[in-house]
This record gives C-alpha cells, structure tokens and sequence, in this order.
C-alpha cells in the first residue's frame, strides 16, 4: 500500500521531483566539475597563447599576436623534425619491445607453480613504484664513466670504457632496457591475467591432437588473447606523440649531447617554458603535440571500433 | 586445473631465466645501497662496487648530524599525500557517483565533460601561466595538491565500480526521505570500500612520487617534497654539501659525497618502496580494471 501511494505522489510530481534529483546529484558532482574546468578547460582557451608573441609582463591578453610566426619558427628549425622523430621512433621501439616481451614473460610465468609466480611477480613489479627520480639514480650508477658499474666491467675485458653521457649512439637501445626494466613487470601481469581466463579444455584438446608447446602458443594462446593485445597496442599507438617525462629528462640527466637522440616534444617544451626565451614558440610546439595527440587518439579508437566494437572507448 | 603441459624441463629453465631477470632487475638499485655503505677512498679506488669493498656508515652519519632538509621534505610529501588523496578521492568518487547514476538527467553530457580531458588538453605553457601568473600558486603547498586534485581517469574508473550498485537500494532510501548527500555518505560510500582502497592508492602512489608539479612550481627550500628534493641533489651535490659544511662545520673534503648522495636517496625512497608492494594487488586490480575497460 506504501508503494502505491509513493507511486502515486511519484507520478503528480515526477517531473518537479526528477528535476530536482537530477539538480542535486549535479551539486554533488560540481566541485569537481569546477576544478576540471578550471585546470583542464580554462587552459585549453589558453593555446591562443600560441599564436601570440607572449611576454609575462604583458599577459596573454596584451601581448601581440604573432599570427602562425610562432608555428613557422618552430617548423623551419631542424628541432620539429628531431624531437617529432624521436618520440614516434622511441615510443614505437618501446611498444614493440614492450609487447613481445611482456607477452614472453607471461607465457613463461603461466608454467610455473603459484608459489614461484607470486614471487617473481612481486620482483618484476617492483621498479614499478620506484620513480624516475630514483631511477637515475640507480642508472647513474651503471653508467657513471670515472666509477660507474659497466665500465668497470668493461674495464676487466680490456675494453675502452664508455661515455654514456655523453655518446648518443647507445641510447635508443639503453633506453628501450631502461623502459622494459620498470613497465615490463606491469604489462606481463596484465597479460598473465589474460592467460589465467582462457579455458583450459582448450589445451586438452589441443594436446590430445598432438600439438606441440609452441604448436598450443601459436594456436591456442595468441588467438586467444588478441583482443587485449590488439587493444593495448592500439591504446599506446593512441599516445605516442606523449612521451614519459621522467624516464626522457631524469635517466639522460638531460645531457645535451644527447639531444640529438633522447630529446622528445615533452622534454623539448620544458626546456624552451623553463628558459623563458620563446614561450610562444614553447606553446605552439605544445599545441602541436595535443593536436597530433587528439587525431592519433580518435584514429587509434576508430580503428578499435572496426577491429572489435565492444573494446572502442566511445 | 592450470594445463601444465611442460614437465620438469621447461620449469627448471624458466625457473633460471626468471631468477636471471629478477637479478638483473633489482641489481641497479642494490647499487644505490652500497654505494650508500662505501668510503670515499673505496670508490676512487675501485669503482662503484655491487657489495662495499669497506662497510661504512659514514655518509648516513653525516645526514643525520643535519637532517633537517631530510625531514622538512618527509612533511611536505606526507601532508601533499595524506591531504590530496583524501580531498581528490572525496570528490573524484562524488563526481563519479554523479555520471554514474541511470536517472541523472545529463549523465552522457558530464560524462563527456569529464572524459573529453583524457583527449585533449592546452598542453604544459598554458597550464603553466595559469597556475604561476593567474592563480599566484607558486611556492604554496597549494600547487602540489590541487592540479592532482580530480582526474578524468580516476572519476571514470569510480564510475564503473559505482554503476554496479543497485539503483533499487537507493529509491528504497527515497522512499525513507534521505537526500542525495546522506544517500551518498551512508549508503554509497559504506558499499565501495574495496574500489575506494584501490583508487585511494592510486591516488597517494600518484602525489607521493610526484616531482613534475614541484619541478615547475616550488623554489622555495621548505616546500621541496622528496622526489624533488633527490632531484635537485642529482644535479647539484655541490649545494648540498655546501649547505651541510655549513650547518655542521666540516671540512668539505672529509665528506663523503657520492655515499652521501645515495644515502640521501635510501632514507627519502626507500621506506615507501617497502610499503607499496604490499598493496600490489590493488594497483594490479585498478590498473587491469583501467586499461581493459577505458
């Protein structure tokens, strides 16, 4: 009888009282819509910033335009190309690597017992919660030239020590190691999971078949967890102008030598804000990045959404 | 049952190459910590060594004759996080009830709203003015905290673990004539305990190993948090030392340098790299949940 009556009342006010549940759960969420528009939305006005010729004392407002000068200076200077071929070349070694790897390491962690998966899963999260600060700090101490670690060992071999600092040429490749050694751990977990929910009759029958170990992998395992990574090499491919900061400027302790292979937009944009010199010219590379960023983020979810609807983010 | 098609053979090598790459993994930072534990002379000697060739306390000796930097950071970082995540938690998951909740009216046009910001951003300069030229928040414990404060990806991840909460359970509260914030404070927050754990810790993970917001904003010596403050010794030792000869009055030369900066390194990283791992199963559960369903 309770329920009728409340239905009843529901329904002479349902539109008064659905207004007002609907303004309510509005405040409830407001604060945090006021401070997503105030540091996400209010910045995004703020790329104006990019066709202006900015200076501090001036403000965004009083300072001259610039037209598309600022995109001009930066697109002429060899700089657009270096940093642009660097964080596409890099990010894609990394996706790459990261990939084959992680799925390696799951594939090799679902033959273990429970006992040892548990521990070397904690080993290999591990440099997952060590930062990039305290990651130099560790690299230092390999690549350091008067004492470091490698150089000593180069030192036993008879070999010329190595100036990792400051030759550029070993990079790409130390910095593929020094990628895998802290989000390896991470993604093969992930992939791990993957693995622990395909059915297991699949591999009885593959094995009352004759497959052979790497017959079932091919056959079996890979097709079977394509989706996930189909999925997360094309939500990575959607990121590949951003670069990770910490791993970019930290871990090559930002030595200018290497620019010519470790510098990346993000790092590039720091140095020219924090150097004050061009900060037109720091928001027009900026703006570059987020623009290339957006259409690469809508390309990669559309391409999600042919390979497997359900997957597609929107 | 799990198919264990390989016998022996096949656990034995993995066994090896997983123990190979746990070694290989961890042997960078057993580095920090003995060069933390050598002298001065040793490393001029020979080299950083994996083991100190002379075990010495020397270097954690000196930090704590003048700890106060050490110290000052450990309360900058520990309020940052203590007061970030629960202020970030508490409107993430209010903002995440909201869009998750069938009858609310603009639920896809908030949604949106929030979700739009994980595509596209003004990118670092403006952010950047804003903060430092608009909003004055530079060296205040205020910009280390409030930029962190609401991400799309966090209110997004709450709204999925809220959306299972049955709307029946809340029109029963309707009918008792509680409004939506004691609905929220008594019914919803009780019921996503284990998703708020796990976002929580994201969160705290995320402001505790923070350096980027202290690397554009703070100048100022006491508002350094930790990360920044390992940082800032990275790259110049010299101040570092100049600071301690001068507090403690020793000869620059007796110092020892590198072991101090490693030591430096140990106490500001260490005790929380052994906090974390314990709640590893809750970062795996937030991250997989995250990457898999965006």
């Amino acid at each position: 009888m309770k329920k009728a009556g409340f239905n009843l009342l529901h329904i002479n006010y349902k539109a008064g009282y659905e207004n007002k549940k609907s303004f309510n759960l509005f405040l409830i969420g407001l604060p945090a819509m006021l401070l997503l528009f105030l540091f996400q939305y209010v910045p995004m006005f703020g790329i104006i910033i990019a066709f202006k010729d900015f200076k501090f004392n001036k403000g965004i407002f009083g300072s001259d335009w610039a037209g598309l000068s600022n995109f001009k200076f930066f697109f002429t200077s060899e700089k657009a190309f270096i940093v642009t071929r660097n964080a596409i070349g890099l990010n894609a070694l990394f996706i790459v690597f990261g990939t084959v790897v992680a799925i390696a390491f799951a594939l090799m962690l679902f033959e273990l017992g429970k006992k040892m998966v548990k521990i070397f899963q904690t080993i290999l999260f591990f440099p997952f919660f060590i930062s990039w600060v305290v990651a130099s700090f560790a690299f230092y101490a390999l690549l350091n030239y008067e004492y470091g670690a490698l150089n000593n060992i180069f030192e036993i071999f008879g070999l010329d020590p190595v100036n990792w600092y400051f030759e550029s040429g070993y990079w790409p490749f130390l910095l593929v190691l020094i990628y895998l050694w802290k989000n390896v751990g991470y993604s093969s977990i992930l992939y791990y999971t993957g693995l622990m929910g395909i059915d297991s009759s699949y591999y009885e029958s593959a094995k009352i078949d004759g497959a052979s170990k790497i017959q079932q992998i091919r056959y079996v395992t890979i097709p079977l967890l394509a989706p996930i990574i189909i999925l997360l090499f094309i939500l990575n491919v959607g990121r590949i102008f951003y670069s990770d900061f910490g791993l970019f400027y930290f871990v090559t302790r930002d030595s200018a030598a290497l620019y010519n292979v470790t510098d990346v937009i993000d790092t590039y944009v720091y140095r020219a804000l924090k150097s004050s010199t061009d900060i037109g010219m720091a928001a027009a590379s900026g703006l570059y990045q987020s623009l290339v960023g957006f259409i690469m983020v809508l390309a990669s979810n559309w391409f999600i959404s042919r390979v497997s609807k359900e997957n597609a983010m929107f | 049952m799990k198919p264990t098609i390989g016998n022996g053979f096949y656990k034995k090598n993995i066994g090896i190459i997983f123990t190979a790459v746990s070694l290989l993994l961890v042997i960078p930072v057993i580095y920090i910590v003995s060069i933390s534990f050598s002298t001065n002379e040793d490393i001029i000697k020979y080299g950083y060594k994996l083991l100190p060739v002379s075990f010495s306390t020397s270097a954690y000796r000196y930090l704590f004759k003048d700890f106060g930097q050490i110290i000052n950071s450990y309360i900058v970082s520990i309020t940052v996080t203590v007061l970030g995540t629960i202020v970030s938690l508490l409107l993430s998951t209010m903002l995440g009830y909201t869009i998750s909740r069938p009858d609310y009216k603009y639920k896809k046009g908030v949604t949106f709203y929030v979700f739009f910001t994980m595509l596209f951003n003004g990118g670092l300069v403006p952010s950047y003015i804003l903060v430092s030229n608009i909003l004055h928040l530079r060296n205040t414990i205020w910009v280390l905290i409030l930029p962190y404060l609401i991400n799309a990806w966090y209110v997004i991840l709450l709204k999925g673990f809220l959306a299972s909460i049955p709307l029946s359970l809340i029109e029963s509260a309707y009918i008792d004539n509680a409004g939506e914030l004691r609905i929220f404070f008594s019914i919803i927050i009780p019921l996503s305990k284990p998703a708020l754990a796990s976002v929580g810790l994201l969160i705290a993970f995320a402001y505790w190993n923070d350096w980027w917001l202290a690397m554009l904003y703070i100048e100022k010596q006491n508002l350094v948090p930790l990360q920044y403050l390992l940082y800032s010794i990275m790259t110049n030792l010299q101040f570092l030392l100049e600071k301690m000869t001068a507090n403690i009055k020793v000869n620059r030369a007796e110092l020892p340098a590198e072991p101090i900066r490693m030591a430096m390194c140990v106490l500001a990283a260490g005790p929380m790299l052994f906090v974390f791992p314990f709640f590893q199963r809750y970062f795996v559960k937030g991250l997989t949940v995250g990457a898999v369903k965006g």
